[in-house]
């Protein structure tokens, strides 16, 4: 007996069985829906015995532009749950105070999947989950506000990959969030457009924040910390989405990113280096300013191109038109790991520079000429932070040549700024 | 308790000819609520034997999706006056007004597989004016009924299987949403299974065996089909005499591709498993995991040719780890002949 209806005209004190004409084990007045369905009306559930069928029936049942309501205290759910009614808010309590824990998960590979537009998801937090936290897969409007996803026992290579995972989606706001434990990416957008990521922490995951694959991203006020790698901002070949860009990284702080990577390998985040800041990899029109990289054992900031081998004629591997400019650099790079141990630290000496660019770019002409106009990557930062330009290109054709360059006039060029993204949710 | 076919085919025979046998309640299948109990459709003339009323037509895949060793009873309804439109490669096209009926069992002794059968739920995928409805049916305990779920349930069942040895699991009844976690084509509530190349194949209808696309034409459930020679045909699984590969494809075709698709939940994967589907890349060879976090198994590609034991796909299929498992829904224990099957594909692939 734990969901209860509330509508402005009146409030009913139902149980599970008034949702319905849907439940054949008894006979009520179906009129208990009609009430519901009134505007500001709001289905309550509480925890109790029957948590997982309270709460999918109440994201099942619940007409479209109702809230759902969480009341404080654990929910023990032994499945995924499931939202596919449009503009549901599911509102909890705080996210210290409703936990939704799948520690006792069977059934499903996610805690919670949207399938429907106009969700807004907050004040909760889902813990435990084996598979990923919270997945939205193809749907216009999604918003976490203040919500938590937390694997309790730490960073461990049995966590859910993902945290957040809004993926080909658009209008996605994630606003608030703490992401702990993931064995992927504690907040990760994929293949999606029209996205803001901000005031979130992201803390003991492999990477903190990972836009994949995306277009017209602003992730800023954001601290990432404890990680392996902070922010990454990716792009992956042979996916419908692809080619990311638009993508602006502002008044971020990612630092003592400190976590061993316990990525499961085989993923592509089992390559990042423990301590890294920030990677943009295979992306263009990417802007990085007045963020706070500090701390980071590996490096600060890596641009590169995507470095395995692939089967798609359409991907581009390199980043394009990357500006990096006004950020402040802390320590790093004194105890590299992985690729920047084994390929960088060579070439550089430690500590690594604050920012590496492999310097992939296609072909002779550009190897020794500089990249086209377009195509770059400029930095306009302080005199006293170090850039090295690995020039992997010029290294294949010329093996003697094996020198990175550290001159900062390579990198003059500047982006155009770009408008802030607005998201019709975000008032 | 089940009894046998054959005597109830006469009985529902004499139904017939009485004029008690039962016809389809269209205003219940189109209603915006569902009926609470099962029989209130009238898809059955006995529903405890699975004896289908009129008009509802019962039909086998070749290529069967895998459930927990669920034995499965399959309905096509399409109302008086309408016709379903032939589709080469998609499901076949079933006007408004249309129901599939599949219903899933377990006989105590799979070994007699028409004995002693439980029933378990019926599915219904009802197309309304709107679009396509799911809902589920759980089967009372003494088998006269079947009682909607909406938000699922979990059934045990026990069974011996074909060699003999005791089987239990925790069978799980989808919700609502889980329904449309598979059912779902751009983003609509759509059908899988009633695709022609998997429905190419021989029944027995009133004692003749008959092609089951050249019946449903006949009766005048289909127009625009060709003759079933000229239409695509997959192979069953255990067909010795069809290629590895074709049986392998159509595996993964039923098994995954209503997902594994660009019009379906894992598009975002990359991973394309539909049968036509000719871009090897997409189909996982020397494919890299996207977002397959603890899926992987720590493997770098979804199929590493002639290494089933260093492929992600059938390490997934596997699993019965929710974090990991492929398919995510309709199983709770791995498919042995399933996996067996896809190992054997891809440890014939040239390296």
């Amino acid at each position: 007996m734990n969901i209860i209806f509330k509508s402005a005209a009146v409030a009913l004190c139902l149980g599970t069985s008034a949702l319905a004409w849907a439940q054949a084990e008894t006979e009520t007045a179906p009129a208990a829906t009609e009430e519901a369905a009134m505007a500001d009306n709001v289905i309550r559930v509480v925890p109790g015995e029957n948590a997982q069928e309270d709460i999918q029936e109440a994201l099942i049942l619940a007409e479209p532009g109702s809230v759902i309501e969480l009341g404080a205290g654990i929910y023990n759910l032994t499945g995924a749950l499931s939202l596919d009614v449009p503009n549901i808010t599911l509102r909890g309590a705080g996210m210290d105070q409703t936990i939704l824990s799948f520690k006792g998960q069977t059934t499903g590979s996610e805690g919670l999947l949207v399938t429907a537009g106009g969700a807004w998801i907050e004040n909760l937090a889902i813990e435990d989950t084996p598979g990923d936290g919270i997945k939205a897969k193809g749907v216009d409007q999604i918003t976490f506000k203040d919500v938590r996803v937390e694997w309790t026992r730490g960073p461990n290579a049995e966590n859910g990959a993902y945290g957040l995972y809004p993926v080909e989606s658009k209008n996605v706001l994630i606003d608030g969030a703490v992401v702990r434990g993931a064995s992927d990416a504690g907040i990760y957008v994929g293949q999606s457009q029209q996205i803001i990521v901000r005031n979130s922490r992201a803390e003991f995951n492999v990477a903190g924040i990972e836009i994949e694959n995306c277009y017209f991203a602003d992730v800023y006020d954001n601290v990432a910390t404890r990680n392996t790698g902070g922010i990454l901002i990716f792009d992956m070949p042979n996916l419908p989405q692809k080619g990311g860009h638009s993508i602006r990284i502002y008044n971020n702080k990612s630092f003592a990113n400190d976590t061993a990577n316990f990525a499961p390998p085989g993923n592509v985040v089992g390559s990042v280096p423990r301590g890294t800041g920030l990677i943009v990899m295979a992306n263009h029109d990417v802007e990085v300013y007045d963020n706070e990289f500090y701390d980071n054992a590996s490096i600060n900031v890596s641009v590169n191109a995507y470095q395995r081998d692939y089967n798609d004629p359409e991907f581009d591997p390199l980043p394009r038109n990357i500006y990096i400019h006004d950020n402040t650099y802390g320590r790093a790079g004194w105890d590299p790991d992985k690729a920047v141990k084994d390929l960088v630290a060579p070439l550089t000496g430690t500590p690594i520079p604050d920012i590496v660019w492999d310097g992939a770019v296609d072909g002779i002409w550009a190897a020794f000429f500089g990249a086209d106009e377009g195509k770059g990557v400029y930095v306009k930062e302080a005199a006293t932070v170090k850039v090295a330009n690995l020039n992997v290109v010029r290294d294949m054709i010329l093996p003697w040549d094996v020198s990175p360059t550290f001159e900062l006039e390579e990198y003059q060029g500047t982006l155009p700024p770009r408008d802030a993204v607005k998201l019709p949710q975000d008032k | 308790m089940r009894r046998l076919f054959g005597l109830l085919t006469v009985i529902s025979a004499m139904f017939a000819l009485s004029g008690a046998a039962a016809a389809v309640n269209d205003a219940v299948l189109m209603a915006k609520r569902p009926a609470k109990l099962l029989s209130d459709y009238g898809l059955f003339a006995d529903g405890a034997a699975q004896v289908p009323g009129e008009r509802v037509v019962a039909y086998d895949l070749i290529s069967p999706l895998f459930t927990d060793y669920a034995h499965k009873f399959r309905f096509i309804y399409v109302p008086e006056g309408k016709t379903a439109a032939y589709d080469d490669t998609e499901v076949l096209d079933f006007p408004v007004g249309s129901a599939l009926v599949k219903t899933f069992a377990y006989p105590a002794d799979f070994r007699k597989p028409d004995d002693n059968i439980r029933l378990l739920e019926t599915r219904l995928l009802i197309h309304q004016a709107e679009g396509w409805v799911t809902w589920a049916y759980v089967w009372n305990e003494d088998q006269s009924d079947a009682v909607l779920k909406v938000a699922g349930a979990t059934i045990p069942v026990s069974w011996t299987d074909e060699s003999g040895a005791p089987r239990s699991i925790q069978y799980v009844v989808p919700n609502k949403n889980q329904c449309k976690g598979c059912h779902v084509f751009d983003k609509a509530v759509s059908p899988i299974g009633p695709k022609a190349r998997n429905m190419n194949r021989d029944n027995v209808y009133a004692g003749n065996t008959q092609n089951q696309l050249a019946h449903l034409a006949a009766i005048g459930f289909l127009t625009g089909a060709p003759s079933p020679d000229q239409a695509p045909r997959v192979p069953a699984p255990d067909d010795a005499a069809a290629s590895l590969d074709a049986r392998a494809r159509a595996y993964l075709d039923v098994n995954c591709a209503h997902c594994h698709r660009m019009e379906g939940p894992a598009s975002t994967s990359g991973l394309f498993l539909i049968y036509g589907e000719t871009r090897m890349n997409q189909v996982g060879l020397k494919k890299r995991p996207v977002a397959a976090g603890r899926g992987s198994g720590n493997l770098a590609y979804d199929i590493d040719p002639g290494h089933a034991d260093r492929s992600i796909i059938p390490f997934r299929m596997e699993s019965v780890d929710p974090g990991v498992m492929m398919p995510e829904l309709g199983r709770t224990v791995a498919h042995a002949e399933g996996v067996k099957l896809i190992s054997d594909w891809i440890n014939s692939m040239k390296e």
